[in-house]
């Protein structure tokens, strides 16, 4: 079916998150949405789903003008969304979860799930996803959870289908199988509209691409552009893809971890006898799909995991502990949420500035605080780390992703280190922002600190690392160098060892 | 070199300038709802204020039976009904004024002037509780303890007070420290359940409200502990002269030096929060415990410290009313609401020292007013617990009273939550 978007608009109070967009996809044709964070990607197709009005424009679909005020509405009319969070509920069966919200019922009001699960077995036969019906969705791989909302889409008889950002959460075998059902799904008639960030993907499989910025349209382009051609569109100016960096000169060791393990609140075993060691100087990227164990692992070097065995030392020195030990020891931490748990939304920059260091001089003297002293410091990061802000007063959850993680870098780089942890340092930022912290961080390794960076982004990993750590299912499954081809990479993050790859441990 | 650009995972919904909150799943209820209450604006306090009173006149003219009998007849003449209605309202808030504030009545200024220390002798327990309660509200600590808190402080201050004579000023200072200490005892148990066996600190300190109350009450029906010798009635007995407060300004009012008491809480509270490491550390947890967490804060460790002073606040609210208003011995009564009162006077002063100094004021107003609107006017005194009652529903309402005076909504916060689909879907 045509769905066509006529210039919708959408504000949030003084924001324009979409200003008079206009998207046409044919029947058959995978549309991309190509924009940065915060381009109003989402907004957009929250608009068309029926989780927000738009306050000027029209929707249609076959010509025809359409209302919704809900989902519901949307999923009537043929429209179908994969959400990057999958809507799925973990207790319940795959067959249970496509039911979910339009559940049939046989005599007495009972669930008719036979039904479903011949539902289910119908199109995942159809297009090959060999996914079992009674199966929990807890149960079940990443990558199959995903299949498991298309089939959920599909069996509202969607026409249009819209991926938002499919990939962030797949392997890189994973995202390639994906690219297989949607130009299977395009050979139906089904037209697709696949958001994302990656250029890549974008090439591999666009047949037309629209490209966002700001909430406006910026222009068409055809998938045999460049890389670069592509990237300048999203961010409106020239980028550079590459990230400067010398050769590493790598001193002794310095953190030594040794048959590290650790059980998470479920009593599962998330981190598996890990021993690496990182030395003054260079930097190790841990790699792996999300939740293969980095973010525990990273947490037990941190003191914020309570179950954990093995040791970890410093200089040779312990620091399992506490967290307060683990920074007093020059630990500095980037956390990977750092909404969460890197800043204090509600504070201002300067006391985000100080949030661990709250315990002694210079910031506190006699349990007072000295504000006189972290005014004039606060100031003098925001010029260093050049973060955009209207003041040192400024709330920090007023900021932007990425000054926020300046605000991050400048707390922990301000400090004496010893060694320093970056968990997704670049989640969620526009490329201006990523430069500054991929230069920040190796200028932090050139000053002969060892640095750990843990990115789900090959591409970060690639242009970071000296050594890369490959995460899966909580073990590293080999460190090699830092030159190691993407696709050895590629398949050591889904637990092979190529025999091509070499160790550098 | 790179095949596609390195950044985001993240959807661009949280991206936004957003508040952790965003996210449902990893900030629970009461942690949003503690945040809206002490971000909101003073603004709001001072709308709802002015709402809860426009709507409390509204009740009073209902209720007043010459406004009833002029609507008996509002088409013929409507002129009388209005005249009626302005009479009714206005009356009462004169008398709410005038037993508040300055009694035009009264000649002389000295007399005149009295019921605004009335107002103030009211206002000593209110701000030194409402106090307590704010300092739990910043830690993100819900203390609806008050009660309990205030009564085992009063039966300590009291017992103090009464069987172990000791010279003046210092057998105030001994009465004072045992009441604190007593209210802080009762609050850091909930804290040290708290961050011991992560028991909910809501429902530990309502419970221990109810063992407070029947504590106190089992000590006051015991010879040799809180009863008066030789008597039969729950009650104990009058306070020795040198652990009293002594009064202000003389015998003629009944402002004791409690009020002092409370002038410096509020300003060593405001030093807490604002310039202490402790008040650092208490307002990062009360924001965002997972970021205070990472960042090395012991938020165990600040919990049970913040429900210490917290009780330990509350309990100089029950020191007050047992060495201050009530010397001549008390009974479990004695807390007089106060304790949940206190919620309400955080509530609307914003959980910030000095606004709670005000609206504990505001209170005392009430409370002191509420009387003289009864016997001038016939306004019943509960009257004032609905206007109380109003302005807490206006404060627990932010976005209706922001409706009723179009307000713009406040900043980037909400933006940044109205643009998260997630949390659109769970609303």
């Amino acid at each position: 079916m045509k769905l066509e978007l006529r210039g919708i608009t959408k504000r949030f109070g003084s924001l324009v998150a979409n200003d008079h967009i206009d998207l046409t996809v044919e029947p058959g044709e995978i549309h991309c949405l190509l924009g940065e964070n915060g381009a109003g990607k989402s907004t957009l197709m929250n608009v068309l789903y029926g989780l927000y009005q738009a306050d000027e424009g029209q929707i249609l679909l076959g010509d025809e003008v359409q209302h919704f005020s809900g989902p519901g509405d949307a999923m009537a009319a043929g429209i179908g969304m994969v959400h990057q969070h999958f809507m799925l509920i973990p207790v319940f069966t795959v067959a249970e979860n496509v039911m979910l919200g339009h559940e049939d019922t046989t005599f007495g009001g009972r669930l008719d799930l036979a039904g479903a699960r011949e539902k289910v077995r119908e199109i995942s036969s159809r297009f090959g996803f060999d996914v079992d019906p009674d199966a929990l969705i807890d149960d079940l791989p990443v990558g199959v959870q995903q299949r498991v909302e298309i089939i959920k889409a599909l069996s509202r008889d969607a026409k249009v289908l819209v991926f938002d950002e499919p990939t962030a959460v797949l392997t890189p075998q994973e995202t390639d199988e994906l690219m297989a059902i949607m130009r299977q799904l395009k050979q139906t008639g089904t037209s697709i509209v696949f958001i994302t960030h990656k250029l890549r993907e974008v090439r591999e499989v666009a047949d037309r691409i629209t490209v966002i910025r700001l909430g406006k349209v910026v222009g068409e382009a055809s998938p045999t552009e460049t890389n670069e051609e592509l990237a300048s569109l999203m961010v409106g100016r020239a980028v550079d893809l590459t990230v400067d960096k010398g050769p590493a000169h790598p001193g002794k060791a310095a953190l030594v971890v040794d048959h590290l393990s650790v059980v998470d609140s479920r009593n599962q075993i998330v981190v598996n006898n890990v021993s690496f060691t990182v030395h003054e100087g260079e930097i190790l990227a841990i790699a792996g799909v999300q939740g293969n164990g980095q973010t525990e692992l990273v947490e037990a070097i941190m003191g914020l995991q309570h179950k954990v065995r093995g040791g970890i030392e410093l200089n040779g020195h312990s620091i399992r502990g506490s967290v307060r030990k683990t920074l007093d020891a020059g630990v500095g931490f980037i956390p990977e949420d750092r909404t969460e748990d890197g800043l204090v939304g509600e504070f201002t920059i300067s006391e985000n500035l100080m949030l661990d260091r709250y315990h002694k001089p210079p910031f506190v003297r006699m349990g007072t605080l000295q504000l006189g002293y972290l005014d004039e410091f606060a100031r003098e990061k925001i010029t260093e780390f050049d973060i955009r802000a209207q003041g040192i007063g400024t709330h920090v959850a007023r900021l932007s992703g990425g000054n926020q993680q300046k605000v991050v870098l400048a707390r922990e780089l301000s400090r004496d280190l010893s060694l320093f942890v970056a968990a997704q340092p670049t989640r969620g930022l526009d490329v201006g922002s990523v430069e500054f912290v991929h230069t920040r961080i190796i200028q932090t390794r050139d000053a002969g600190i060892p640095v750990i960076v843990v990115s789900t982004e090959l591409d970060e990993v690639v242009a970071l690392a000296d050594r890369i750590a490959v995460m899966y299912r909580g073990t590293i499954v080999g460190i090699v160098p830092g030159d190691t081809p993407r696709e050895v990479l590629g398949l050591m993050m889904a637990g092979e060892i190529p025999r091509s790859a070499e160790s550098a441990a | 070199m790179s095949e596609q650009l390195p950044p985001p995972v993240q959807p661009e919904a949280t991206e936004a300038p957003a508040k952790p909150v965003a996210d449902p799943q990893h900030s629970s209820r009461t942690e949003q709802v503690l945040r809206d209450i002490v971000g909101g604006n003073a603004m709001i306090s001072v709308l709802a204020v002015a709402l809860a009173l426009l709507v409390g006149a509204i009740l009073i003219a209902f209720t007043d039976e010459d406004v009833q009998a002029a609507s008996g007849y509002f088409f013929s003449r409507p002129g009388d009904t209005l005249q009626a209605i302005w009479n009714a309202a206005s009356g009462a808030y004169s008398a709410l004024f005038q037993g508040s504030i300055y009694n035009f009545r009264r000649p002389g200024f000295a007399d005149g002037i009295r019921p605004l220390t009335e107002t103030l002798t009211f206002a000593t327990p209110l701000i030194a509780a409402g106090l307590g309660v704010a300092v739990s509200f910043r830690t993100g600590l819900f203390n609806i303890g008050g009660r309990g808190q205030m009564l085992v402080a009063a039966g300590a201050a009291g017992y103090v007070a009464f069987a172990l004579p000791m010279p003046f000023p210092l057998h105030l200072i001994v009465a004072v420290i045992a009441g604190v200490a007593a209210g802080a005892l009762w609050g850091g148990i909930a804290g040290l359940l708290k961050a011991r066996t992560g028991a909910h600190e809501v429902i530990v300190t309502i419970m221990l409200n109810y063992i407070g109350l029947y504590l106190i009450s089992y000590l006051l029906r015991t010879q040799g502990a809180l009863q008066a010798p030789g008597s039969n009635n729950p009650k104990s007995p009058a306070m020795l002269p040198s652990a009293i407060f002594p009064e202000l300004f003389g015998a003629k009012y009944n402002l004791h030096w409690g009020f002092i008491f409370a002038i410096a809480a509020t300003a060593w509270v405001w030093y807490l929060i604002n310039r202490s490491t402790l008040g650092f550390q208490f307002r990062a947890v009360g924001e965002n415990p997972h970021a205070a967490r990472v960042a090395g804060i012991n938020v165990k460790n600040v919990y049970v410290y913040a429900m210490l002073i917290s009780g330990g606040l509350i309990g100089l609210a029950g020191v007050s009313q047992v060495l201050g208003t009530v010397t001549t011995g008390f009974s479990e009564g004695i807390d007089a609401g106060i304790g949940f009162d206190a919620i309400t006077v955080a509530l609307l002063g914003r959980s910030k020292p000095v606004g709670v100094f005000f609206a504990g004021i505001l209170f005392g107003a009430l409370k002191a007013g509420g009387y003289s609107m009864q016997a001038a006017q016939g306004v019943p005194v509960d009257i004032v617990l609905v206007v109380q009652s109003l302005i807490v529903l206006f404060i627990a309402a932010p976005p209706l009273v922001r409706a009723i005076f179009r307000l713009p909504i406040p900043g980037t916060m909400r933006r940044a939550r109205a643009l998260n689909p997630k949390a659109m879907v769970t609303r």
